[in-house]
């Protein structure tokens, strides 16, 4: 009696751990990476404020893997390997997509097989040239030129920059600790944009900061960013 | 054995002799009813309606039965006022809506299995609406006027529901009958391509016309469809869609060439006339009045417009809830003075100082409230209820503020004691005990808190009073509230109609309508003409509408929204009069008493305004947040249906 129900017991274990595999797909593992860039230059935007789509046509119901873009214009994926479909929406960006030379749409197409490495070139409204952050004390003083890309019909104007400080290099609006914002109308020369403001004690205190300019362009939602810049306290 | 078989031998005989008469067959079931005993059934008629009525587009319900559960502000989702900057969510699991800074595209949804949001697409309620319209109309033995009241009231909620439709994703494909599948492999028949917005809202003007005449002229009812609902319905309906074509000017981005979204600013006069007109037929029929039964108490009047539902001139639309009948509400449960509190619960929702720093003085003008001097100085209060002196009455029926009463108990709210030199004394509970100058165990902190992170405190020194019960009892689980949800009230139309009349250029016009509201609500110098601006049209609605569901629908069809909640830390504006100030987040307003023996300031009260600890991020309004995100599988459904702007 004793040996049948230890036999049973082995029985029963060793279906649990015989029990079939897990999952039948492997993860996907071909990574899809690269920056969204003008010229080769990165375009730099808001943590969390531009994403493009991805379609992969052929399984019937259809629905985007979105791609966020990080705050330097790069994005990457694991994706299957596969035929997919690169959709920037209209809304997105403080650019605008330049339409396909295979589709002639705003469409592009993508086959991944294996990692690939690309860039996506995008027509932005405006570029940041030469950003420089100097600080005296606690007064820091950001420098730029706003250069004007786009100069046809599509044209727009810059309706704000901004100078951000934050506590982390996720430098926004909204995780500002302080900011300084001139519209338009008091640029005097967009070659020569300077923008200060006095950096407020932090708590607690951290021997470092980050700051980025951006301008607001009029009519689009999205801010073009220069690149984070720590600062030194 | 031989038994056996003789029985088996029965067995079969007896089941091979079963009747072969078709009547036999043919039993009218007993436990559904059929269409022809329904339909000529004036009883069950009204409850398949009573049905269909508690299912208005804004039912709370458990979305894991089936019907799903709007995403809204009303009477028993408190949390949902704590969206925007009206008040604070003191709840331990709410604090996400002040620590979130975007909103979701979906937004505001519906609810589905699985706690999920969805895009607001009910067209299983509007299925049914269209059959019982279709069905009731073949009934033959109800009589014509009870039979054309029944369809009306059916059409009336079609067209609600396609009006909730058209201000959360725009222009919708417009279903006016029961679609059904033919089962032939192709579904294209039943595909069908998004109206224009303006062409719903156009559908909702034109059925609140066509209903009028089979619905009871007189307000006999303040939960069934009247005429003077269909009216309500109709100026609210043209006025949104006037303010769309009028200030969607400002944001040409969010509009499709198609017209799903956006409506031409041409049309803008049209719809702000249809407004105007409705609203002047329905003031003068003399239907509805303001209330007014404690004209010598402005306050308390305010206070008892919301929860006295015995012959109320006011309420032109309500959902009503009994008490021990299974139907009653939880509003003053949840927020009632934690102080006084008939459970170990209470005090969630707390008015921002936002919204309680709108309401003006009582000679017309703005200001913030003056805690400080100009030196920067404290200002010292005797009372803290003096701080509010002078302010619009509103504010105290709508607010409970420190220092008054709410069951006729006096509110503990205050946030602990500063010394001389500036140091606070406080705890981290209600009615925390602590030393002071030696003393052993003095309370520090009042009942009702305010306590940073203390869910159920008053975390912004205010908690609602509007629609708060004080009958006894409405604060216990077991016995909850039957005050009623007033979803159409008559300052409303006088108010729709004032904003109608001013985008109309009737700024006289105008001034005459909101002085009504301003009048009963204590004003005693009338605005002139020249004093209405769009900006007192703003703050009227904003301080007379609080916590009645109409801030967010406003603020999206006046294309404010996303300047006013733009994603930046801003702080509190100085200039509460100011419509497109930005208000991000929610701030509060703490009271604290002195405690300096000796000094004349001893045991006066002094205020602080912060920023409560679960605000951690401004909200954002993004432009593609304006029209809800039409989800990929309604899409993948139909193909016709394009997607909402901006997203």
């Amino acid at each position: 009696m004793k040996t049948s129900s230890y036999y049973t017991l082995f029985v029963a274990l060793g279906l649990l751990f015989a029990s079939c595999k897990k999952d039948n797909y492997k993860a996907p593992s071909s990574t899809f990476s690269g920056r969204l860039v003008y010229q080769g230059e990165p375009i730099n935007v808001g943590f969390n404020d531009v994403y493009f789509e991805l379609w992969e046509p052929g399984w019937g119901k259809s629905s985007a893997i979105p791609m966020s873009v990080s705050q330097d214009g790069a994005f990457s994926a694991l994706l299957f390997n596969g035929h997919y479909k690169v959709i920037i929406p209209a809304s997105q960006g403080p650019f605008r997509s330049l339409s396909d030379k295979t589709t002639n749409t705003d469409t592009m197409l993508l086959t991944v097989s294996g990692n690939i490495k690309q860039d996506i070139e995008v027509m932005p409204y405006y570029m940041i040239r030469s950003p420089k952050f100097t600080t005296t004390g606690k007064e820091l003083t950001a420098t730029f030129r706003a250069e004007k890309i786009i100069k046809d019909v599509n044209a727009r104007d810059i309706e704000k920059v901004a100078l951000y400080v934050c506590k982390t290099q996720f430098v926004n609006p909204a995780n500002s600790i302080k900011s300084k914002e001139v519209s338009a109308a008091d640029i005097a020369d967009p070659a020569n944009i300077s923008l200060q403001l006095t950096i407020p004690d932090v708590v607690p205190l951290q021997k470092t900061v980050f700051a980025r300019v951006a301008i607001k362009i009029a009519g689009v939602e999205d801010m073009l960013y220069s690149p984070v810049q720590e600062i030194n306290l | 054995m031989k038994k056996s078989l003789l029985y088996i031998g029965l067995c079969i005989f007896a089941l091979n002799t079963g009747c072969n008469d078709k009547d036999f067959l043919n039993v009218p079931p007993s436990n559904v009813l059929q269409n022809e005993q329904l339909w000529n059934d004036e009883g069950l008629i009204l409850s398949v309606l009573a049905d269909l009525y508690d299912r208005y587009p804004d039912r709370q319900t458990d979305p894991n039965n089936g019907i799903p559960s709007m995403v809204t502000q009303t009477i028993d989702n408190w949390a949902e006022f704590a969206r925007f900057d009206e008040a604070f969510a003191s709840e331990n699991g709410q604090y996400w809506r002040h620590s979130s800074r975007e909103y979701n595209y979906v937004f505001p949804g519906m609810i589905v299995a699985g706690n999920i949001e969805i895009t607001y697409w009910d067209y299983a309620y509007i299925r049914e609406l269209n059959i019982f319209i279709d069905k009731c109309a073949t009934s033959t033995k109800l009589k014509q006027e009870v039979k054309d009241r029944f369809i009306a009231e059916a059409r009336y909620l079609r067209a609600s529901v396609y009006f909730e439709e058209v201000k959360r994703v725009g222009g919708v494909p417009l279903i006016l009958q029961p679609l059904e599948y033919d089962y032939k492999g192709d579904p294209a028949y039943l595909q069908h391509a998004r109206a224009k917005e303006s062409e719903i809202y156009d559908f909702v003007i034109s059925e609140m016309d066509s209903i009028k005449k089979y619905v009871p002229a007189s307000p006999v009812s303040k939960t069934r469809v009247t005429a003077g609902l269909a009216q309500a319905t109709k100026i609210r309906a043209a006025l949104y869609a006037g303010s769309i074509a009028k200030h969607g000017v400002t944001t040409p981005q969010v509009s499709l060439p198609g017209g799903e979204v956006g409506i031409p600013s041409s049309m803008a006069a049209k719809y702000y006339t249809t407004a105007l007109q409705t609203a002047q037929e329905l003031i003068g029929s003399g239907s509805y009045s303001l209330y007014k039964k404690n004209a010598d108490n402005v306050t308390q009047n305010f206070v008892s417009l919301f929860i006295d539902k015995g012959a109320n001139p006011e309420v032109i639309f309500a959902k009503d809830y009994k008490l021990q009948s299974g139907r009653v509400q939880p509003w003053t449960l949840w927020s009632q003075p934690r102080s006084n509190a008939e459970e170990q619960q209470g005090g969630r929702l707390n008015p921002s100082l936002n919204l309680v720093q709108s309401f003006e003085l009582l000679d017309n003008s703005f200001a913030p409230l003056p805690v400080k001097t100009a030196g920067g100085d404290y200002i010292y209060y005797n009372d803290p209820q003096d701080l509010f002196a002078n302010r619009d009455p509103r504010l105290a029926a709508t607010v409970i503020l420190p220092g008054t009463e709410f069951k006729d108990k006096k509110v503990d709210i205050w946030a602990g004691y500063i010394k001389k030199d500036g140091s606070i004394v406080t705890g981290s509970n209600f009615g925390a005990k602590a030393k002071l100058d030696g003393v052993n165990d003095v309370q520090v902190v009042g009942f009702d808190g305010p306590v940073n992170n203390l869910e159920f405190s008053a975390q912004t020194g205010f908690i609602v009073r509007k629609y708060m019960d004080p009958t006894v009892g409405s604060g216990r689980i077991g016995t909850q509230s039957e005050v009623w949800w007033i979803r159409y009230r008559y300052a409303e139309v006088l108010l729709n109609a004032a904003e109608a009349a001013f985008e109309l250029g009737q700024a006289g016009v105008a001034a005459d309508y909101i002085n009504q509201v301003r009048e009963r609500a204590g004003f005693k110098t009338p605005l002139t003409a020249a004093q209405i601006t769009f900006g007192r049209i703003v703050h009227e609605r904003k301080v007379e509408l609080a916590f009645e569901g109409h801030e967010f629908w406003d603020m999206k069809r006046w294309r404010l929204a996303h300047i006013i909640w733009n994603g930046r830390n801003t702080d509190l504006t100085l200039t509460p009069g100011d419509e497109t100030a930005v208000s991000t987040r929610v701030f509060g307003l703490w009271p604290y008493k002195i405690y300096d023996p000796g000094s004349p300031n001893n045991g006066k009260y002094v205020f602080k305004q912060i920023l409560p600890g679960a605000v951690t991020a401004p909200h954002e309004f993004r432009l593609g947040n304006y029209y809800g995100f039409i989800m990929d599988d309604i899409r993948n459904n139909n193909p016709k249906i394009v997607k909402n702007p901006n997203q």
